[in-house]
């Protein structure tokens, strides 16, 4: 996917056609997570292909809805700090109560 | 779309009592930080002085174990949240415009807002003292907070006045974020920005991150006292060791939060009565925010004795011990920067060089607990009292009052009593080391902390009775500081707009500043610009005190406004309104009070900041 | 707020340092703050995962396919948004109004689906042929052994998913409800904005920050929900998880 909007990184705004287009990627993801959900074989696979999923749609929507892409670095580096930061406590305590159990 | 309250007429340069509730002036908000953060610091040393009174001998029964619960609760949550955080905040809203080279922060009726949110959430803790306080301890652990151990309201009024100075902080430290970031004078660069603003903005950098967490926490426990959710529940499975993570993801970092400003305003002080500049500037910003960065990762220590694991605590004792690194290299910058300089004994000086001393007694006794099978041994017992004091009243509280006396010519206009100022620095440091000193003997004895009363047998007696004569010596010092300040802010000398021969913008204009700081945005070459511009580096000239008030017609100020104070009354309403839920109709003045506080934001968010009009009218 | 710093696209504004706008600063900021308060939720949720002393739980009352519509409807109203924010700047007012209405009323369908979602769980009911029980989860199976014990032809529960029924649902009720109250928020802003925009001069394709910031916070609250789909309700009906 990231061929079809290389064209954009260059000509700064992406237009509506391409909002567009990446609603489309984003309803596929979806689909696809869901369509992953019902197939028992995967097994535990599971968990990070879905993870990976959501990332993407996450980093989708962050780049180009919310224009991180095209915008001063600053804005990313507030919002990407804060979302780093949330990872790392849930990870922590998580492994924490594992710990503890 | 006319109907909304936009018609009615803005504040045009109210005077009196109404200038001071519609103001969005940094300086006259900053005053009014400063003010009302003393008279709570105040009041939090009421309680402390009662508690001491109480512990002065064996087996006393002046205040009943009820009471004394709640002295030591509201003690804790008075000196962070409502004394050394809010005076902080006073010198944030006072002193970085000006460093900055700023006419105003950002978001001046956000800041108003910001002040207003912090006096209602002030005002409901303090007055829960009717009908009784919370007594659960400042950190309140789980399951002392729940409704089956703790019915009365005091937590409710806790939980929510937390709530709200959270808000107060937030709104503030986006403010400010904001102000450092985007409105630095021409030529101010980041490595430029005074040392102050620097450790203010990586306050307000934390402060953003580790309020949403207790945030949650305080929520969580609100819908377990309100609605029987399971949270802490421990019969439905909760866990009540999940709220001590929360508190001290947030309460670790707010450590941080409480010193760093002090830190920057040491690092202020140092270099002006050294006459030298900061010894290894991009060092010491760096190690801020090191230090800023692994406050993060050591919020377990306060935990060794739950039982975490080896493992866990192993790590957290690492880390905890690392952090001191970059709190030693800070040390070691300010001894450099007062080595070989040509000292003066100022009050502010005193004070700074009594923090390094004091900061570092609390800092190795914190190193010693940080070993965690060491904690095991101090937990619980005046030992930490012992620590926590010395680095946040031989710390913060120093450091503030350092801040306090060195621009107290700037903010007042006047020169405070440099004799009666170094009295009341040798009646605090002497009166702090009697106080808390002998608290790591007793301490290491054995005594606990938050008992109420102690057998006469124990052999602690000689050292609460010292510890209790010390908080007398703090008395006398602190009457002494009040009487400096408040006698000579009104009959003091005039003061001249730069009396240290001082490094930083603040001090190139007249004391106090005028209403618009600047008359013109200066440009910065250097960083410590005015003393390389007082050096003859470059022409700007030295302004004479009391700058006249013609010259600042031309410049645009933000207007004042009415609906900072009507947002947050309508936050204090809706407050009141959650804990008195059941009042006439469920519910009915917490909907009350938030209808008021979203009026008041729609009218706020409708209302331009400058009425070209009323400007015009004005002039 | 005010309209002081309201500047060309992307909130660019000459009068600061960084050339930025002051407000969008602000909201990036309140954004990356908001992170810790989603996800110390989070933290709470899953370190509760699968330490519920007794049902229902998540596999007994996710319904995946509803849950998957809703979220649909949500990105689309993401997409939506962002071609109002494209229309406005593009000066075509008509376009940015019908965009507006229809990301609100998305908006609005999605609390509509957790409205009736959260009431579906907490009146879940279970109802078993102790004859032939079929397969069963731990929580149904709980409800057979009581109910079929003394040779009933049923078993049943009405019991319910409520906030007090135990840490699953104190947790997911916290979690999304919290969600679903910034959804609302956004749902009166944008119909703030959509009232403003007939007012002259408020909203234009010049002064289109507002909008912008609106935006912002839109499409945060869907990527907040992105990451809940995934983590509470995919994983949570995984059974390996």
């Amino acid at each position: 996917m990231s061929q079809e909007l290389s064209e954009e990184e260059h000509t700064g705004h992406p237009t509506a056609g391409q909002y567009f287009r990446i609603a489309v990627i984003l309803c596929a993801i979806t689909a696809v997570e869901i369509g992953i959900f019902y197939l028992e074989v995967i097994g535990h696979w599971m968990i990070p292909i879905l993870f990976t999923l959501s990332a993407g749609k996450f980093a989708l929507v962050a780049m180009y809805y919310m224009h991180l892409k095209f915008d001063h670095n600053l804005f990313s580096y507030m919002f990407v700090g804060g979302f780093i930061l949330a990872a790392c406590v849930i990870s922590f305590l998580i492994l924490l109560f594992g710990v503890y159990s | 779309m006319s109907t909304f309250p936009i018609s009615i007429p803005r504040p045009v340069h109210p005077t009196g009592i109404w200038g001071w509730f519609t103001t969005v002036d940094h300086k006259r908000i900053g005053i009014l930080y400063g003010v009302t953060a003393f008279i709570m610091f105040l009041t939090g040393g009421v309680e402390a002085i009662l508690m001491r009174v109480q512990l002065a001998g064996p087996e006393l029964d002046i205040v009943s174990a009820a009471v004394f619960n709640q002295l030591f609760t509201m003690h804790g949550t008075t000196m962070i949240f409502l004394a050394v955080m809010p005076l902080s905040a006073a010198f944030f809203n006072f002193i970085i415009p000006l460093q900055i080279g700023a006419r105003d922060v950002a978001f001046p009726r956000l800041n108003a807002f910001s002040y207003w949110t912090f006096l209602a959430g002030a005002l409901m803790l303090k007055l829960s003292w009717i009908g009784g306080a919370t007594d659960a301890g400042w950190f309140g652990y789980a399951p002392l907070t729940s409704v089956a151990q703790n019915p009365g309201t005091g937590i409710d009024f806790w939980i929510i006045s937390l709530q709200i100075l959270g808000i107060a902080s937030l709104a503030a430290s986006f403010n400010f974020i904001v102000t450092v970031i985007n409105m630095r004078a021409p030529g101010m660069t980041m490595m430029r920005l005074p040392l102050f603003t620097w450790m203010s903005f990586i306050t307000a950098i934390l402060l953003v991150l580790a309020f949403p967490v207790i945030t949650v926490a305080l929520i969580e426990l609100t819908f377990d006292r309100y609605f029987m959710f399971n949270f802490f529940n421990v019969a439905n499975g909760g866990s009540v060791v999940l709220w001590q993570h929360l508190f001290w993801v947030f309460g670790h970092p707010e450590v941080y939060i409480l010193i760093l400003p002090a830190m920057g305003i040491v690092s202020e002080v140092l270099p002006v009565f050294s006459k030298k500049p900061l010894f290894g500037y991009k060092t010491v910003v760096l190690a801020g925010i090191i230090i800023a960065f692994m406050g993060w990762m050591v919020w377990s220590h306060h935990m060794f004795t739950v039982g975490l694991g080896a493992v866990a605590n192993a790590v957290f004792t690492v880390t905890t011990m690392l952090i001191a690194v970059p709190t030693g290299i800070k040390v070691f910058n300010w001894l450099g920067t007062i080595w070989g300089g040509s000292i003066r004994f100022t009050t502010p000086m005193l004070f700074s060089i009594g923090f390094i001393a004091m900061f570092l007694m609390g800092g190795i006794s914190g190193v010693m607990h940080a070993v965690s099978p060491s904690d095991a041994q101090q937990q619980d017992t005046y030992f930490i009292p012992a620590h926590l004091h010395y680095v946040l009243f031989g710390g913060a509280i120093m450091g503030i009052l350092s801040g306090i006396f060195y621009w107290f010519p700037k903010y007042s206009g006047k020169m405070y009593s440099e004799r009666q100022g170094k009295i009341s620095f040798w009646l605090i440091m002497i009166g702090q080391n009697v106080t808390f000193f002998p608290m790591h003997f007793v301490g290491l004895d054995g005594m606990p902390r938050r008992i109420y009363t102690y057998a006469d047998n124990m052999g602690w007696n000689f050292w609460n009775g010292v510890t209790t004569g010390g908080a007398f010596i703090l008395v006398l010092g602190f009457l002494l500081v009040l009487d400096n300040i408040g006698r000579h802010w009104k009959n003091g000398e005039p003061a001249p707009s730069d009396p240290w021969d001082a490094r930083t913008l603040e001090w190139s204009i007249p004391s106090p500043p005028p209403e618009y700081n600047f008359k013109e945005i200066p440009i910065v070459r250097s960083l410590d610009d005015w003393w390389a511009t007082k050096q003859g580096g470059a022409n700007k000239e030295v302004p004479a005190s009391g700058g006249s008030e013609e010259n600042g017609h031309d410049i645009h100020l933000p207007q004042p406004s009415y609906w900072p104070f009507v947002s947050a009354a309508g936050l204090l309403i809706a407050a009141y309104g959650v804990v008195f839920n059941d009042l006439l109709i469920p519910w009915g003045l917490a909907a009350i009070g938030l209808t008021i506080g979203f009026v008041g934001v729609y009218a706020w968010s409708l209302e331009p900041v400058n009425d070209p009009e009323e400007e015009d009218s004005t002039h | 707020m005010a309209q002081e710093h309201a500047a060309p696209i992307h909130g660019k504004d000459e009068g600061t340092t960084t050339g930025l706008s002051h407000r969008k600063m602000l909201m990036w900021a309140f954004l990356g703050s908001d992170c810790m308060f989603f996800g110390s939720l989070i933290a709470t949720y899953l370190v509760y995962q699968g330490k519920s002393l007794e049902g229902p739980l998540p596999i007994d009352v996710f319904d995946i396919p509803v849950t998957s519509i809703s979220t649909f409807v949500l990105l689309m109203s993401s997409m939506s948004m962002v071609l109002a924010y494209s229309a406005l700047t593009k000066n075509n007012m008509k376009g940015f109004r019908i965009w507006l209405i229809s990301t609100a009323i998305m908006g609005a369908t999605f609390i509509g689906f957790q409205v009736y979602e959260f009431s579906s769980f907490a009146n879940h009911h279970v109802e078993i042929d102790c004859v032939s029980p079929g397969e069963l989860t731990k929580y149904e199976q709980h409800i057979f052994d009581d109910g079929c014990s003394s040779g009933e032809a049923h078993a049943e529960s009405h019991e319910g998913l409520k906030p007090q029924t135990n840490l699953f649902g104190t947790t997911f009720y916290t979690l999304t409800g919290f969600h679903g109250a910034h959804v609302t928020l956004g749902i009166v802003w944008l119909l703030s904005l959509l009232l403003l925009s007939f007012k002259k001069g408020v909203i234009t394709p010049e002064k289109n920050l507002d909008v912008d910031l609106a935006a912002l916070y839109w499409h945060f609250v869907d990527v907040v929900w992105i990451v809940i789909f995934t983590v509470v309700y995919l994983f949570g009906v995984f059974p390996g998880f």
